[in-house]
């Protein structure tokens, strides 16, 4: 055993120097998913104009300006909603969680709607072409990651309803806004690549 | 009969070829062959200090039994640090050079007037050789003309795919190319002995990988010109072979094979009409003869598991009829 | 370096007397970190274990030419579970194992930072690989067509199509990676953050263990080339199933979409197996050297930079599918400069041994066998890089040969050297110097035996992948060589085995310093307590224990 010299105060550790542990498990997260999808944004991008038959995108790509909208307003809102809560703000947390959470299922929504149209109308399915692959796959890994995301931000609705969600997670929350954050980050990127250069 | 090169020995009478990359007997082997010295040098000396260096260290600072005593702590250098940065990157630098000479040298190569052109298609697993200029199309043995400092005739290959990736690689003669699906690839051979050159595919591409082999003949001038003429021949319609040629004509071998001026035009298997011109049978898997061809139509499975040849089913007198009329297709 | 006054009361339990059952259900519920690295280094070797036996079979089958002792199925099954094992059921889940269990005990925490999420990777990993195995009962699909995946380790397009590759043997190829491969990112998160937020008072990124600065770039590693391999292997199985285009050359896809997408992981993965095998060499060798590491910013940089740089040479596997002039120089330029950095910390190495006072304990002698089998590996590297040479020598055994240099003459020597060097601490026992000779010897013997000759098959110009050869080609000798190398290589491991176990239930006693080393994990008992340290420690130097040691003349003054 190692001789061990006596101390008279006791031994702190470092970790308040450091970052927590949430934000940069979350930002190693974002990293990794990032690399996901600019796998298939290079995939799409490589894949434009190289479609053997149709439909091809410029004659059935409507720009989704409204639920682009509400996307980037989710992000506004769940950074208010996380200030509140900082701030010891309840009821306003919620509020703007709410509002939040509303915004991402009408960006779904919206997503849906065009996909009925492409399928049933315009017959584009995801084995109809490279663009379909691209297309469904790109947008559709995208709406997964805002589901999965939808389905967190949810879950914290409900405990805070039931009262578990106080001022003291605010960084637990901060950590999961800052996921939410990236989900709009990419949906920029695939909104640029797939409804203005690809068209 | 072709003459033994430098790497064909006879062990027991039977030739050995060996297909060694340091043997080059043709322009991009030899570019190849050159560059690689070069590199095999710069690696034998860093090698040699390497390897001098660290047995000078095993046996110099050995422990000895009685020293319990630490050495000296010593913790860096930056002077000898900055010297074995800077050597390796002065070496890589004179290496990267040379690389991209040889590079450009084989890839920006321009074909010739006088180039022989042959597309090969990859099937799984046979080669398709069609020399598009000349109008024929055979399978697995690619005939060129040798080519003399005075009167270079190279022979540029267009390399393409039906179905996985393969590769064409005769070590002699030039790097391996891949020919991938959808997609056009080029290389380019200029042999400079004839002989018989072996080589096979180098890109994993299913059960019989292992048996896709190639055979490249370089003939002389006019032998070059006799085998062209020979294989732009109509095939041989011995009226004494009507019935094997009426059986064939009326099963399913027309589906996947054709011989020309016949109602046979599938594409799927290799062109017959002059089969018995080639040296093996299923891709060098045996050689040809009818005592082969007659194992292979009857049983595919057997010479090559896993082949795409289906079993024809054939009566052993079908059978007979058949190969009588296989055998007379020079 | 201080501690605390007096140490903790500890309970006494002795484990060994609970019930099996109890034990066993321990071992299941477990997210401290130690025991997942032992659970993860186990798996690793069962599957290592599995995948040597399928490597003998090949050996066997190719050791004469038109040999029938295989059929070319169950031969393309075999170099296919092969690959893929050892690479992702043997290397990830060892080097994620050693990351486990020592990164904590090197930066004095006393656990990762998120352990229940440790807990979630090792268990994914396992049934990723438990997944891959049960293709051999499940994967037939249409009848006859199926068992394990037959399509080769880095699986082209378009062979493994829905029109090439019937059945589901390719499938368990994917979702068995997938599952794995998403095992592996989560421990990455795990490594990462406990690095950067975890570490012990006093130690600053400077005073890091290199053990553990290279984990921190592998786990950064592995984030960034994971996702290409899931993406890809995704849109394969989107292709399979939903008919999607991705790589249908039918349909205007291309084939070497998979061929980028796939390198663009695989080169990282390769040097994400071997970094942790210079980390261990870079703990061990200053130890039974005497001195410390030469030039620890230098290695650090090294790291950092092949960690960069390696993400940019993925095309040097592709050097023969037709790339432009541009192209194949970029790559050609990118792979020999990675040779650099990997060059200088060899010569840190040396020069670390180079005054010192070598101790040949069987730690000591893997690394330098890893030296000089890594050295090699590294020159046929260079000739690889060099474009043309590139064309003949690709899709060769050349090529084998000079991975299985840096897998197993290097990564599979330092694993070794590792395991003894540490098996001490995690057990409390020491393994036999003796037996530990043997094995080390027998695999230098049996391993440079089998792919030395496999240098000169490729230059013979035998091209890999291929179930049997014809005779006359001048490929029989060096076959037949490389394949009794298996034999003692065999015996090499049987050698360990028996070392493992016997030094498990008999080997002396090892004490918490048995190698009078000088990072923290030392400092604490063999096998450590589960919590590790009784107080966290607090450092000034990057040897602790050298300081306390050495009062007189402690490290923090020289660094």
């Amino acid at each position: 055993m190692i001789n061990a010299t006596a101390r008279t105060y006791p031994i702190e550790p470092m970790e308040e120097a450091f970052p927590s542990r949430g934000r940069v498990g979350v930002f190693c997260l974002i990293a990794t998913e990032a690399t996901l999808f600019s796998i298939f944004v290079v995939a799409y991008l490589f894949y434009i104009g190289k479609s053997l038959i149709g439909p091809y995108p410029a004659q059935v790509l409507e720009v989704p300006i409204l639920s682009t909208i509400c996307l980037l307003a989710s992000s506004a809102t769940i950074m208010l909603a996380e200030r509140a809560l900082r701030q010891g703000y309840g009821v306003l947390f919620k509020g703007w969680w709410f509002l939040t959470i509303l915004l991402g299922v009408a960006f779904l929504r919206a997503t849906a709607v065009e996909w009925y149209r492409l399928i049933f109308t315009h017959h584009l399915t995801i084995g109809t072409n490279l663009f379909g692959t691209t297309f469904y796959s790109l947008v559709g890994f995208h709406a997964m990651h805002v589901t999965v995301g939808l389905i967190l931000l949810t879950l914290v609705l409900i405990l805070s309803l039931c009262g578990y969600v106080t001022q003291t997670q605010s960084e637990r929350v901060a950590a999961l806004s800052l996921y939410w954050h990236f989900v709009d980050v990419v949906w920029i990127v695939v909104f640029l690549v797939v409804y203005i250069i690809g068209r | 009969m072709f003459a033994l090169s430098r790497s064909d020995v006879c062990i027991m009478n039977r030739p050995i070829h060996l297909t060694n990359i340091f043997d080059p007997a043709s322009t991009p082997a030899q570019a190849i062959v050159e560059l690689s010295w070069l590199v095999l040098w710069i690696c034998a000396g860093i090698f040699v200090i390497v390897v001098g260096l660290l047995t000078y260290i095993l046996i110099r600072f050995r422990r000895r039994r009685a020293d319990t005593d630490e050495p000296p702590q010593v913790y860096g250098s930056n002077q000898i640090e900055l010297a074995w940065t800077v050597i390796p990157m002065l070496t890589v630098v004179v290496l990267f050079l040379v690389t991209t000479r040889t590079i450009k040298a084989v890839q920006d190569a321009v074909p010739s007037p006088d180039t022989v052109h042959v597309t090969i298609v990859g099937h799984q697993w046979w080669w398709e050789i069609r020399y598009p200029a000349l109008g024929i199309v055979t399978a697995n043995e690619l005939h060129v003309p040798v080519s003399h400092q005075a009167q270079p005739r190279p022979t540029f290959l267009k390399l393409q795919s039906v179905d996985v990736a393969h590769s064409f690689w005769v070590p002699r003669l030039a790097g391996k190319t891949d020919l991938i699906p959808n997609r056009d690839n080029s290389m380019w051979i200029e042999p400079r002995e004839p002989g018989l050159y072996l080589g096979q595919c180098a890109e994993y591409c299913g059960t019989q990988h292992a048996n896709m082999l190639l055979r490249i003949i370089v003939h002389a001038r006019d032998d070059f010109e006799r085998w062209v003429a020979a294989q732009q021949q109509p095939p041989v319609n011995n009226p004494a072979m009507q019935a094997g040629r009426d059986l064939f004509q009326a099963t399913a071998c027309v589906n996947c094979h054709t011989v020309r001026e016949t109602n046979a035009n599938g594409t799927f298997g290799p062109d017959l009409s002059h089969l018995m011109s080639r040296a093996t049978l299923g891709a060098g898997v045996v050689d040809n003869t009818p005592h082969n061809l007659r194992a292979w139509i009857r049983n595919p499975q057997h010479l090559k598991p896993g082949n795409l040849m289906p079993d024809m089913q054939l009566t052993p007198q079908e059978l007979e009829h058949i190969v009588a009329y296989l055998v007379t297709l020079q | 370096m201080a501690f605390a006054d007096a140490p903790l009361a500890q309970p006494h339990v002795d484990a060994s007397r609970l019930p099996l059952l109890v034990q066993l259900h321990y071992w299941v519920v477990t997210v401290d970190h130690k025991r997942l690295g032992i659970m993860y280094i186990c798996t690793g070797l069962l599957f290592f274990a599995v995948a040597g036996l399928e490597a003998s079979i090949m050996r066997w089958q190719l050791a004469f030419p038109h040999h029938e002792a295989v059929s070319p199925e169950v031969f393309n099954r075999l170099f296919t579970m092969h690959g893929t094992t050892m690479v992702f059921l043997f290397g990830m889940p060892i080097i994620l194992g050693m990351a486990n269990y020592l990164v904590p005990l090197m930066i004095g925490a006393r656990d990762l930072a998120f352990p229940r999420l440790n807990a979630f990777g090792f268990w994914l990993s396992l049934f990723g690989g438990m997944l891959l195995y049960f293709s051999y009962l499940g994967g037939e699909g249409l009848s006859g067509a199926g068992t394990a995946p037959d399509v080769g380790w880095f699986a082209y397009a378009p062979l493994t199509g829905r029109a090439f590759s019937r059945g589901h043997s390719t499938d368990y190829w994917i979702l068995s990676l997938l599952v794995s491969g998403i095992g592996s990112v989560a421990t990455s998160i795990n490594i990462v953050t406990t690095v950067l937020c975890m570490r012990c008072r006093g130690m600053t990124l400077a005073r890091l263990p290199l053990f553990v600065w290279m984990m921190l770039v592998v786990a950064v590693m592995i984030l960034f080339a994971m996702p290409p391999l899931t993406a890809a292997q995704v849109m394969l199985l989107l292709d399979r199933y939903l008919g999607t285009r991705f790589f249908d050359t039918q349909a205007g896809g291309s084939a070497l979409l998979w061929q980028h997408f796939f390198w663009i992981f695989g080169h990282p993965e390769v040097y994400i197996l071997m970094v942790p095998g210079f980390a261990a060499v870079s703990e061990i060798i200053p130890v039974f050297s005497r001195k410390p590491i030469f030039g620890y910013a230098a290695m650090v940089g090294a790291t950092v930079s092949i960690g960069f740089i390696s993400m940019g040479v993925w095309a040097h596997h592709m050097f023969s599918v037709g790339m432009s002039v541009t192209a194949n120089s970029f790559f050609a330029a990118s792979t020999m400069l990675i040779s650099v950095p990997t060059g200088i910390k060899i010569f840190n190495w040396l020069a670390t041994m180079y005054g010192g006072k070598l101790r040949f304990a069987t730690p000591m002698l893997f690394c330098v066998g890893f030296l000089f089998q890594f050295l090699c590996a590294g020159l046929t590297g260079i000739m690889l890089a060099a474009v043309p040479f590139n064309w003949q020598l690709t899709d060769s055994y050349f090529v084998v040969a000079h991975f299985h240099y840096v897998l197993i003459g290097g990564l599979l020597f330092t694993i070794f050297a590792a395991i003894y060097y540490w098996f001490p601490k995690a057990t409390g026992r020491m393994l036999s110097e003796t037996l530990g000779r043997w094995h080390f010897w027998l695999l230098v013997i049996g391993f440079n035996l089998t792919f030395g000759p496999q240098h000169i098959l490729g230059i013979l110009g035998m091209p890999r992948r291929i179930y049997t050869y014809a005779p006359g080609r001048g490929w029989e000798l060096w076959n037949l060589l490389s394949s009794i190398g298996v034999v003692f290589q065999g015996l090499a491991v049987l050698f360990f085995v028996w070392n493992v176990i016997r030094a498990l239930r008999q080997g002396p006693p090892a004490g918490d310093d048995p190698w009078d080393a000088w990072t923290l994990e030392w400092t604490t008992t063999s096998p450590p307590p589960e919590y590790n340290f009784e107080t966290l420690p607090e450092v000034q130097s990057r040897r602790p224990l050298w300081d306390l040691k050495h009062p007189n003349d402690p490290d923090g003054r020289h660094e």
